[in-house]
């Protein structure tokens, strides 16, 4: 149907369109734990050693565990297997509240308590207006 | 390919139909505006600041949808020496670069007062910032190399290795964790966005779309006033 020519090019041209997919999924992959933003509580827990380096931990706010006082505010982070203590001195973003994700960045103190530098809101794919938040949670 | 009857009619077509566009594009745009920054509501947690939302998905799904496009058409320009596809994906380039800049600007705006940080290293705008920058080169690409048919095959080479970012973006909020919530809009799942909040959405991606079909026209029309006045015959 085509030319020798032609599948000669398309045969390069997929040939070499693998070779790159298979060279970035093999660096990713080599990578692994250094593309994911932030780890979970869970993870931390089975971490073979501390390390003194700045990690991210993120995950939701435990409900009822925020406690502001005047020089910083103490919260639990949970993925709801395993929790960790977070104590920061700061501002916090808009959307950081009780029971909404977030990302703590910090040192580990041990495996249950971080020392946060910074803040980040993590917030979810919903978005809807109030009227129809409070109709969802009145039919709860 | 395309000889130079129908140069003169693509030319004539191109031309005429770029007010047509224009028409409709302003048109699009001004219901858009209105439904987004007026008419919708506001977001349950991030009240008005979710109104950024109507112009930084659209760009990001535009500039993904260009990228796509300049691919597909060059990797068939190459295989079939179709020039002409190449030229197609050459004007189109500008209008993906710039709703690319324009998804990482508002991103970066959104981010600051919602996650508390201008920007971050996640997985999904890292990945977005290598868009812009494969962007940047196949653009580039085109200026350097002033023998044509060189900037013709490394301009397409370029698009078609740049493809294998087009996926990594569109899942890597779901392979990774990231700070960049997953995806709202599902095709084939439910999505959770709030209709009343998907209509401005639509409409202002139908206006990103016209808004980029024109810039490609205007770009379309330049490259064939170039090859009419070379006295080329064909593309």
């Amino acid at each position: 149907m085509y030319g020798k020519k032609v599948k000669l090019r398309i045969l390069f041209l997929l040939s070499t369109l693998i070779l790159f997919s298979l060279i970035i999924f093999l660096f990713l992959k080599s990578l692994d734990k250094n593309v994911v933003y932030f780890i979970s509580p869970t993870d931390i827990k089975s971490l073979p050693e501390l390390s003194k380096k700045k990690i991210r931990v993120g995950g939701m706010v435990k409900k009822n565990s925020l406690v502001v006082d005047s020089e910083k505010i103490n919260f639990v982070i949970t993925d709801f297997k395993n929790e960790i203590q977070v104590t920061f001195s700061g501002t916090v973003p808009n959307l950081f509240s009780e029971e909404k994700g977030v990302v703590a960045e910090g040192y580990l103190k041990d495996r249950n308590f971080l020392i946060a530098k910074k803040i980040l809101a993590k917030h979810d794919e919903n978005y809807m207006p109030p009227e129809v938040k409070e109709a969802l949670e009145g039919n709860k | 390919m395309i000889n130079h009857l129908n140069l003169n009619k693509i030319f004539t077509i191109t031309s005429r139909s770029q007010k047509y566009i224009l028409f409709l594009f302003i048109i699009v745009i001004s219901v858009g505006l209105l439904e987004a920054l007026i008419l919708s509501p506001e977001d349950y947690k991030q009240s008005d600041a979710v109104r950024i939302m109507y112009v930084h998905v659209p760009s990001a799904w535009i500039s993904l949808g260009i990228f796509s496009l300049i691919s597909f058409l060059s990797f068939f320009g190459l295989v079939f020496k179709i020039k002409n596809f190449t030229i197609i994906s050459k004007s189109f380039a500008p209008s993906g670069f710039l709703f690319c800049l324009i998804a990482l600007v508002t991103g970066s705006i959104w981010g600051k007062p919602t996650w508390g940080t201008w920007w971050a290293w996640d997985a999904r705008i890292t990945s977005m910032l290598i868009l812009l920058i494969f962007y940047f080169i196949y653009i580039l690409s085109w200026k350097i190399f002033s023998e044509k048919d060189k900037a013709f095959k490394i301009s397409s080479y370029i698009s078609i290795i740049g493809i294998i970012n087009i996926p990594i973006i569109k899942f890597s909020v779901d392979w990774w964790s990231t700070l960049h919530q997953p995806a709202s809009v599902n095709f084939m799942s439910e999505t959770s966005i709030h209709s009343s909040m998907l209509f401005p959405l639509t409409i202002m991606t139908a206006a990103f779309a016209l808004f980029s079909l024109l810039i490609f026209l205007m770009k379309y029309n330049t490259e064939l006033i170039r090859i009419k006045n070379k006295g080329l015959d064909r593309l």
